[in-house]
């Protein structure tokens, strides 16, 4: 097995809403190796969105250690946080999360606003991840002028600009008809396979999780099914 | 600077929104503009007067007139290099809303103290020798479109004549200028020769308002002062002797405390929006909630996002108030050419220091709050637009 880039060890999270507490995620260990292309599965609420969380650094666990790129995240600081997601996570959202306001260029530039590229700089690697997804001529295109597939693709090269290590991807194609869909699939396998990127994507959809190289299974806060290695 | 797209795209997310809530700012950064100028003025009032000229006026007020045989004494204090007394006339100009100063005066004595302004040899020579004659300052002409030899008619609403009648007339032999750069600060008044006016009125003979003491050295002013108001203490006649800026700002407090009026109504519309920009950007930022997540997402820290809500808090205020001040500038430009009688208004440092300290001070307000939400806020829960 190649180098684990993202590492999780008895992590468990528990919830609390008043005066009920929920264990969400219960005392789980997994390892995504680099250049993996990890499908998350399993029913609403068994606790596929929190270990996302976890592994891109969004939410902080209630025990255990969660590694990923060498740094055990569970430890840093809320700004040390900030940071070391701007270096090493990308991410993928269900709904696009896109600024309405911006246009694409403008959208895919927002994580390099963190760095200290010039203008100049900016603008080309934006255009350069636009190009790579495909939607290099609607650079100027607000989201409410791209279509969902559109949209999804500007949300991808803007997970990609910064040249993360580890894309997260929250359901990337639940928004999207099957045709768009496996479009959008079909670009996240050649981002794997061509460009090397480790994915973990959640998803409901069994066709989804066959782009993918690994499967894990979860129900209930815990891995149904290890995946094979 | 790089995020100051970011910024302005997110500013301009609501057009309606983000108009009305300039609009409102505008409009209460002009009125800011308009009254603290005013204020100002006020405040400041007659700040071009001259520092070397005392008034000496009845202890009581400046309405109950001061004896005439008082004016050796006074002239006898050292310090003092001329000495005028005036009367004031109290008229107006065909119409009771053409209002504006008179004075019975001397002119030999007014053309040694008013040095600041300046007569032509010729008008003041035409002055002197006719009793009826009377100069104006230049504003003054300019406002009515006077010229030298045009008859002037004045109803008085104070003094009647001899006959019974309010009605009086002046020859206008003369128009006054300022002696250097805004010098005369006299400029709107009109001067007519105090024998002529004594005689003729019907009551208050040998009684004036006001000396006009023009002294050597300004330093001396308070000495000067004391020194006169101590010659008349215990006598029927007791003195108050004050600079001429003191003599005009006590002029205009006798309206009421202005300034408490002004900052008051100031008060309230700062109150108000206040409540209504804050109001506004709270709005702003909770309808943002998932994208403030999504940057934190992206690697912004708390603090960042933070610091973007309240520069764009800062950013709406201070637009408001540049373009509210800009529109006060104007609205005073154009106060200043109106044939209206009030003093020139102008936004000074004082006026600048204000407006932008305001600015500033209602964007942190209202900004804050807001922005400690977005800094507080968790991403999970953001996300999920919780």
């Amino acid at each position: 097995m190649s180098e684990a880039i993202v590492q999780l060890r008895g992590v468990s999270k528990t919830y609390t809403r008043g005066k009920q507490s929920v264990e969400v995620l219960k005392a789980l260990d997994l390892e995504v190796a680099k250049g993996d292309f990890l499908a998350l599965m399993g029913p609403s609420g068994s606790g596929k969105t929190t270990l996302l969380n976890l592994i891109g650094g969004l939410d902080q666990p209630s025990k255990g250690e969660v590694v990923v790129a060498g740094e055990r995240i569970e430890k840093l600081k809320s700004s040390a946080l900030a940071a070391w997601r701007a270096r090493n996570v990308g991410f993928v959202f269900q709904f696009y999360n896109l600024m309405p306001m911006l246009s694409a260029q403008k959208n895919v530039e927002l994580p390099l606003l963190l760095t200290k590229l010039s203008a100049s700089e900016r603008a080309r690697r934006a255009q350069i991840a636009l190009t790579v997804v495909g939607l290099a001529e609607r650079a100027s295109h607000k989201p409410n002028e791209l279509s969902g597939g559109q949209a999804q693709r500007v949300a991808i090269a803007r997970a990609l600009v910064a040249d993360p290590t580890l894309l997260i991807c929250d359901e990337p194609t639940g928004d999207l008809d099957r045709k768009t869909a496996d479009e959008i699939l079909g670009l996240l396998q050649t981002l794997n396979r061509e460009h090397g990127k480790t994915i973990v994507m959640v998803t409901h959809d069994p066709k989804a999780a066959e782009f993918a190289t690994h499967q894990v299974h979860m129900d209930k806060g815990a891995l149904a099914i290890e995946p094979a290695h | 600077m790089k995020y100051f797209p970011l910024l302005w795209a997110t500013l301009w997310r609501k057009k309606t929104r983000t108009w009305l809530t300039l609009f409102s700012l505008v409009a209460a950064f002009l009125l800011l503009g308009l009254l603290q100028a005013a204020n100002s003025v006020f405040n400041t009032g007659g700040q071009n007067l001259g520092a070397n000229l005392l008034i000496t006026q009845a202890r009581v007020s400046f309405t109950s007139p001061l004896p005439l045989r008082l004016l050796p004494q006074i002239e006898a204090v050292p310090g003092i290099e001329a000495v005028s007394f005036s009367q004031f006339f109290g008229g107006v100009y065909k119409d009771p809303k053409n209002f504006f100063p008179q004075f019975a005066v001397q002119p030999e004595r007014w053309l040694k103290t008013f040095t600041e302004c300046t007569l032509p040899a010729e008008q003041a020579a035409a002055w002197k020798n006719s009793r009826t004659a009377a100069i104006a300052g230049k504003q003054l002409a300019e406002r009515f479109g006077w010229k030298v030899g045009d008859r002037i008619p004045l109803v008085s609403q104070i003094f009647p004549k001899k006959d019974g009648s309010r009605a009086w007339e002046f020859d206008l032999v003369g128009i006054f200028d300022n002696t250097s750069a805004d010098s005369c600060p006299r400029m709107g008044n009109m001067y007519v020769r105090y024998d002529y006016f004594d005689e003729a009125r019907l009551f208050g003979q040998g009684g004036a308002g006001i000396y006009v003491l023009r002294i050597a050295d300004p330093d001396r002013a308070e000495a000067i002062g004391r020194q006169i108001d101590q010659m008349f203490e215990n006598s029927p006649d007791e003195t108050k002797t004050q600079t001429e800026k003191e003599f005009s700002l006590n002029f205009v407090r006798q309206i009421g405390n202005l300034s408490l009026i002004l900052n008051s109504i100031l008060g309230a519309v700062f109150f108000t929006i206040l409540l209504l920009t804050g109001n506004t950007m709270s709005q702003a930022v909770r309808e943002r909630i998932p994208e403030l997540a999504v940057l934190k997402t992206l690697g912004f820290t708390n603090g960042g996002v933070l610091g973007l809500v309240i520069a764009e808090s800062l950013l709406l205020c201070v637009i408001g108030g540049l373009v509210g001040m800009g529109l006060a500038n104007v609205v005073m430009g154009v106060l200043a050419h109106a044939p209206v009688r009030m003093p020139p208004l102008k936004a000074d440092t004082h006026v600048w220091m204000i407006a932008l300290s305001s600015m500033f001070g209602v964007g942190l307000l209202v900004g804050l709050p807001p922005a400690l939400k977005a800094m507080r806020l968790s991403i999970v829960d953001g996300l999920s637009g919780r």
